[in-house]
C-alpha cells in the first residue's frame, strides 16, 4: 500500500539501505536461528498430528495423540510429578537465593570469596553432581544419613532408593545447585537500591524489618520478578538432573514431563506422540510466562 | 562506624554488583557485634553447605574404595591415593572425552560469540522496519524450553545426516538467542554519539563495529565466551541423543557410562568427576569476574 509511494520520499534510500545493512549483521545467526530453532518450534505443531516413528513418514492422525494423552497413566503422573517438583523447588530457591543475597550484601570478612563459591554449583556439570550426591544420599554408609543418626534420627529416610524421599532429594540437589546463580541477580537488583531510601527509613523510626518489607522487598519487585519467570521455566524443563539422579525412579517416582518426552520420542520412536506431549510442556510453558507478565503489568499501574 | 578494622579492606571483585551498600543496623554497638556474629554464622554455614560435596568429592578421589564410604565418614583420607588418577586413564577413553568436548566447546563459543555480536550489533545500532519484532521473536523463544522442539530438530538433524556427527552439538549451540541478547544488552549503553562520530569520519557500520565495537566490549564478550564454554563443556542431554558412536562422547557421556559400568568403583567415579570439574573449576577461578558481569547483565533486564 504506502510502499510504492515511500520510494519516492527523500529517506526511503537510507531506509533501505539500512535494512540491508540491518540484516547482513543479522543473518549469520539467524540462518542457523531459523533453521535449528524456528522451524522446529512450528514443525512441532505438525508432527503432534501425526503417527510418527523414526524412520517411517508422518501419517496424518488428527487429533488422536492428545485424546490418548487424556487416558494415559503415566502422562498424568509425569504431569504431577512435574507440579511437585516446582512447587517445593520454585520457593525454597526464591527465599534461600534472596537470603544469601541479603547476607551477602552486608560488609562482613569473607563475602567476596562466598559469592563466588555459592555460584561454583550452577557452573558444574549435571553429571559429576548427581554422581557426587547420589552417593551423598547414600542409604547406609552416606554421610547425609550419618549426619541424621547422628542427629538422633533413627531412621533417616532412603533418599533416591525410596519412592516417597526420590523427589525431595531431587529438589534438594536442585535447590543446591541453582540458589548460587538467582543470588547473583537479587545482588544485583540489591545494588540498584538508593541508599537514601534506607536512611529515609530509619529516620522514621523503622526497624529492620520495617526497612526489609517496606523499601528492599518493593524495590527488588522487577528482580523478583525476572526470578520467578526464570524459575518457573526452570521448574518445568527439568530433566538432566533426575535423569542422571534417578532415571524417572523409583517406579515413577521422579518421572518428570521433559523425561516423558524423551522416553517416548527416543526410546520407543514415536515422535508424533512424543510431540504431542511436548506441546503440553510448551503451552505450559509460555501459558506461565503470559500469566505472570500480565500480574506483575497490572501491579505496575 | 568505630569498628576496629575497616570492612573496606575486604576485598571486592572487580565487578561492581555485590558491593556492601547498606548497614543492616542502627542501633548501638551491642546490637551491631550481635548482628555481626550471627552474620558470620550464617555465613559460614551456608559455605560449608555449599562447598561440602565438593570437598567430599575431592577427598573420595584420593582414597582407598573401602574408605569412600565408612563409619564414621573419614574427612581426609589416611592415605592420599593418587595412583586413582592414573588408573582412571587406563580404564577408560578418557583422552577421547577430553578432547570431543574441548572440540565442541571451543567450535560452538567462536561461532556464538562471532555471530551473536554481529547481530546484536545489528539488533542495536542500526534502525530498520522489522528490527523489534524480530528481536521479541528471538526473545520468546528463551520461554520456551529446548526439550519442546527437541523432537522436530533431531528429525530436521537427521534429514539433513546430522545426528551422530559433532556438527550436530555445534548446529544445536552456536546459534542460540542468549548471544545475541547479552551483547545487545551491553551495546545499548554505548553511547550513540560514538557511532555518530565515526560516521561522520567515514567508517563504515562494519568499520564501526570492528574497530569501535568490539574492542569495548571486550568484558561482555569474555562473559559470553566463558558462559558458552562452560555450558557447552557441561551439556549432558544434547551429546546424550545426538552421539551416539562412542568414539564421539564427551567428558559428561564418558562419565555417565563409566559409572553404569564400574558402579561399585567410587573412589574412581569420584576420580573422574573431578577431572570433568577441573577445567571449570580453573576457568572459573580466572574469570570469575566476567562470569558475575554476565549472569547480571543478562539478568537485569527481563
Amino acid at each position: 500500500m504506502a510502499t510504492t509511494l515511500a520510494v519516492r520520499r527523500p529517506g526511503s534510500r537510507l531506509k533501505r539501505r539500512n535494512t540491508l545493512l540491518g540484516w547482513s549483521f543479522i543473518l549469520p545467526n539467524f540462518l542457523g536461528f531459523a533453521l535449528l530453532t524456528l522451524i522446529p518450534v512450528f514443525a512441532l505443531f505438525y508432527i503432534a498430528f501425526t503417527d510418527w516413528n523414526a524412520f517411517g513418514t508422518a501419517d496424518w492422525v488428527g487429533i488422536d495423540n492428545f485424546s490418548r494423552l487424556l487416558g494415559d497413566q503415566s502422562f498424568v503422573t509425569a504431569l504431577l510429578n512435574t507440579l511437585y517438583y516446582t512447587a517445593f523447588h520454585i520457593p525454597l530457591t526464591l527465599g534461600l537465593s534472596l537470603a544469601l543475597a541479603l547476607l551477602l550484601n552486608r560488609k562482613l570478612r569473607g563475602v567476596a570469596f562466598f559469592r563466588t563459591a555459592a555460584f561454583f554449583p550452577y557452573v558444574t556439570s549435571i553429571v559429576a553432581i548427581a554422581v557426587v550426591w547420589n552417593m551423598l544420599f547414600s542409604p547406609e554408609f552416606g554421610p547425609i544419613n550419618q549426619f541424621l543418626t547422628a542427629i538422633g534420627i533413627s531412621d533417616p529416610p532412603g533418599w533416591t532408593t525410596s519412592a516417597d524421599w526420590s523427589m525431595p532429594a531431587v529438589i534438594i540437589v536442585g535447590t543446591w545447585r541453582e540458589m548460587g546463580y538467582y543470588m547473583l541477580l537479587f545482588l544485583a537488583g540489591l545494588q540498584t537500591i538508593p541508599p537514601e531510601l534506607y536512611e529515609a527509613a530509619r529516620m522514621d523510626g523503622a526497624n529492620a524489618w520495617q526497612r526489609f518489607r517496606n523499601v528492599t522487598v518493593p524495590s527488588l519487585r522487577p528482580t523478583t520478578f525476572f526470578v520467578t519467570v526464570m524459575l518457573t521455566i526452570g521448574s518445568f524443563k527439568v530433566f538432566d538432573l533426575i535423569l542422571v539422579m534417578t532415571n524417572g525412579g523409583p517406579g515413577q517416582s521422579t518421572l518428570v514431563l521433559s523425561q516423558y518426552i524423551y522416553n517416548k520420542g527416543f526410546v520407543e520412536n514415536q515422535l508424533g506422540y512424543a510431540s504431542s506431549i511436548s506441546i503440553v510442556l510448551f503451552l505450559i510453558c509460555i501459558s506461565v510466562t503470559v500469566v505472570q507478565f500480565l500480574i506483575n503489568k497490572r501491579s505496575d499501574d | 562506624m568505630a569498628t576496629p578494622h575497616h570492612a573496606e579492606t575486604v576485598t571486592r571483585p572487580a565487578a561492581d554488583i555485590g558491593t556492601p551498600s547498606t548497614r543492616s543496623s542502627g542501633h548501638g554497638p551491642a546490637a551491631r557485634s550481635i548482628g555481626r556474629v550471627l552474620g558470620y554464622l550464617a555465613l559460614a554455614v551456608a559455605a560449608v553447605g555449599v562447598l561440602l560435596p565438593f570437598f567430599w568429592m575431592l577427598m573420595s578421589s584420593l582414597k582407598t574404595n573401602n574408605d569412600v564410604f565408612t563409619i564414621p565418614i573419614q574427612w581426609i583420607p589416611e592415605t592420599f591415593v593418587w595412583s586413582n588418577y592414573v588408573e582412571i586413564w587406563q580404564k577408560s577413553d578418557m583422552t577421547t572425552w577430553l578432547k570431543n568436548t574441548m572440540v565442541l566447546a571451543l567450535a560452538v563459543t567462536a561461532l556464538q560469540v562471532f555471530t551473536g555480536s554481529f547481530a546484536a550489533y545489528g539488533f542495536s545500532k542500526i534502525r530498520f522496519p522489522g528490527r523489534d519484532v524480530l528481536f521479541l521473536v528471538y526473545l520468546g523463544t528463551i520461554a520456551v524450553p529446548w526439550q519442546a522442539y527437541m523432537i522436530p530438530q533431531f528429525i530436521l538433524m537427521s534429514k539433513i545426516n546430522l545426528s551422530d556427527t559433532l556438527w550436530s552439538i555445534i548446529a544445536l549451540q552456536a546459534f542460540g538467542a542468549f548471544g545475541v541478547f547479552l551483547m545487545k544488552q551491553f551495546y545499548e549503553t554505548v553511547p550513540e554519539e560514538l557511532s555518530e562520530a565515526a560516521r561522520v569520519d567515514g567508517l563504515t557500520e562494519y568499520g564501526i563495529y570492528r574497530r569501535i565495537m568490539l574492542p569495548l566490549s571486550v568484558p561482555a564478550l569474555a562473559s559470553l565466551t566463558l558462559l558458552t564454554f562452560v555450558n557447552t563443556w557441561n551439556d549432558y542431554l544434547g551429546p546424550l541423543i545426538y552421539l551416539r558412536s562412542p568414539e564421539l562422547w564427551t567428558i559428561q557421556l564418558g562419565l555417565k557410562t563409566f559409572v553404569g559400568q564400574y558402579n561399585a568403583e567410587h573412589a574412581l567415579i569420584m576420580t573422574g568427576s573431578v577431572l570433568s570439574v577441573l577445567p571449570i573449576a580453573i576457568i572459573f577461578m580466572l574469570g570469575q569476574r566476567y562470569f558475575v558481569e554476565g549472569i547480571a547483565t543478562s539478568g537485569l533486564k527481563g
